[in-house]
């Protein structure tokens, strides 16, 4: 039923997301949208070095998408960039492989329940291709999810 | 089932209506299907498959060109639907209807037919605010390549277009008035007629856009008096791939063939091409002669009903299903004109439409979510999308009790 979806803490994190705030001082932005939902997110990234040092982001989206940014900002803090590419990897077999659940995706494998709701696995995602973009080019860029 | 919903059901008997469909003798997800999306697209009943199989099965040749018995069969079955499109729509002469793939192929066909024809740089087209974007990017476009200004009638909280706003938008530059007949995101009814009146008399041609309301309400081309009108065959219906393009004969005459090919011609050499008669001559290649005739006897079912009666009933599932969406909490419907085709809009506070839609889905209930290919009317409200519940005739009020209870059920996992 639905409660495999709407997880205990994707419940938590859609209505209390955490990280939620522009960031003054940001060394690398992205901002992601999905035409389809209207969804928006505006990610922000202060690194140290190859480091990412503090995660935050703003927008509007549904429960899916809000929680997926709030968990990812938790789960990124200390990773280096490649880790970080590593980690959406990672996440994006969980959401669309049957592949068995690993270990190392600690709270983020609460999002295994949208593998059953292939149209929601863009809500997921979006946060996550957000990322990609502000890791993989110079600054302010744009992405989109459809 | 409340006292009302059986009232309803008494003056139109729906469960007869609803053995025609066999789409909705399924469960999804466990639970009875509950289909609240029939302005996407509406359900199939039985003769519409069986008329498309039997095309396939007995009289499959291609239209107009053959000699033999089975091409005989199948221009006769396609060409039966213009007739019947004749009735529907009460056109003056079977000419005047051209098949297109749907609403949207109508309308850029006149864009770029007639549009390109006839608008020059500092012309002026006006829309409207409730415009699906099929009745506004094929506009841009054409201004784009020609110059022209676009410009667009307001409406106000409810979702009624300002005719008064409209009266002075109207000048000696405005070209052509193309609005939709019924909005697809708020189900506010527009007062064509007027709006066709108040063109002409600027001396604009004009466009309505059909696909909402033919489902629903009988149209009348002369009375309304309109220049060209299209609607969608799967939205009445029929199959996907079909639809209808009327126009006044003078005007299609008058206008730039559409796209080249076989069939749209008289003769050919390499010097020079003549183009084929009304309404042939907007027709290239093979068209999608299943789907026409599928059409046909989707049009065929409508009548046999009545869209009188399908109109009266689907109003009292309007009203029932406003009353009892109302009375939720925290749920605000966006569209509250006072003429209103069977469209349930809503947004729900604190929580997005696509984790309704989802919730709504486990229990069988399908509707849409999303920006409804509106996105201006979205911006006007203020929301970045909505939930839609779309009611056809073969719905009952025990589905909008079943919405009601799966909106309970959001409630329940968001609150």
């Amino acid at each position: 039923m639905v409660h495999e979806l709407y997880e205990e803490t994707i419940l938590d994190h859609s209505k209390r997301p955490r990280n939620c705030h522009a960031m003054e001082d940001a060394d690398r932005k992205a901002e992601g949208y999905n035409p389809l939902c209207g969804d928006k997110l505006k990610l922000f990234l202060k690194m140290d070095g190859d480091i990412v040092k503090e995660v935050s982001f703003v927008g509007s989206g549904c429960a899916i998408s809000t929680a997926s940014a709030s968990l990812m900002t938790e789960s990124l803090r200390g990773k280096t960039r490649a880790e970080a590419l590593a980690l959406l990897e990672k996440f994006h077999d969980l959401l669309t492989t049957d592949s068995p659940v690993t270990k190392d995706l600690g709270k983020l494998v609460v999002f295994c329940g949208v593998r059953d709701y292939p149209a929601r696995v863009k809500c997921a995602t979006l946060a996550w291709h957000t990322l990609k973009s502000a890791l993989t080019a110079d600054s302010n860029n744009s992405v989109s999810t459809e | 089932m409340s006292t009302l919903s059986t009232n309803i059901t008494a003056g139109f008997d729906v469960e007869k209506v609803r053995e025609d469909f066999p789409v909705l003798k399924q469960t999804v997800h466990g639970k009875p299907l509950v289909y609240l999306d029939s302005a996407a697209t509406a359900q199939k009943p039985a003769c519409v498959v069986e008329a498309i199989r039997h095309f396939h099965e007995v009289d499959c040749a291609n239209i107009h060109r053959g000699v033999h018995e089975l091409s005989q069969r199948s221009t006769a079955a396609y060409e039966e639907t213009r007739a019947k499109t004749k009735k529907f729509l009460n056109s003056r002469s079977r000419n005047e209807l051209i098949f297109v793939r749907g609403t949207t192929e109508g309308v850029n066909l006149v864009a770029g037919t007639w549009g390109r024809k006839n608008v020059r740089e500092g012309d002026e087209i006006i829309i409207s605010a409730m415009e699906h974007h099929s009745n506004i990017v094929p506009w841009q476009m054409l201004c784009e390549i020609t110059g022209a200004r676009l410009r667009v009638i307001p409406m106000n909280d409810r979702g009624e277009l300002i005719l008064e706003e409209y009266a002075k938008l109207l000048n000696a530059r405005t070209r052509l008035v193309a609005v939709a007949h019924v909005s697809n995101a708020l189900g506010t009814i527009n007062p064509v007629k007027q709006i066709i009146e108040m063109a002409h008399n600027a001396g604009a041609v004009t466009l309505i856009d059909g696909a909402q309301a033919a489902p629903h309400m009988k149209v009348d081309v002369q009375d309304l008096d309109a220049d060209f009108y299209t609607f969608s065959g799967h939205k009445v219906c029929g199959p996907t791939g079909i639809g209808i393009l009327y126009g006044k004969a003078k005007l299609l005459n008058a206008m730039p063939p559409y796209q080249g090919g076989g069939d749209m011609i008289r003769t050919v050499t390499f010097e020079k091409t003549t183009y084929n008669d009304l309404p042939y001559k907007f027709e290239a290649g093979t068209p999608n002669i299943a789907g026409g005739i599928g059409l046909g006897a989707a049009l065929d079912y409508i009548n046999a009903i009545g869209l009188d009666k399908i109109a009266a009933y689907e109003h009292e599932l309007l009203v029932y299903g406003t009353e009892k969406l109302s009375a939720i909490p925290g749920l605000r419907l966006i569209g509250t004109a006072r003429e209103k085709a069977a469209v349930l809009s809503f947004v729900m506070e604190g929580i997005h439409p696509h984790d309704i839609g989802t919730v709504l889905d486990r229990q069988g209930i399908a509707v849409r979510t999303g920006h409804h290919c509106a996105q201006p009317v979205m911006d006007f409200f203020q929301v970045p999308a909505t939930t839609r519940a779309s009611l056809a005739f073969y719905n009952t009020a025990a589905e909008i009790d079943a919405l009601a209870d799966g909106l309970a059920k959001v409630k329940e996992v968001f609150s």
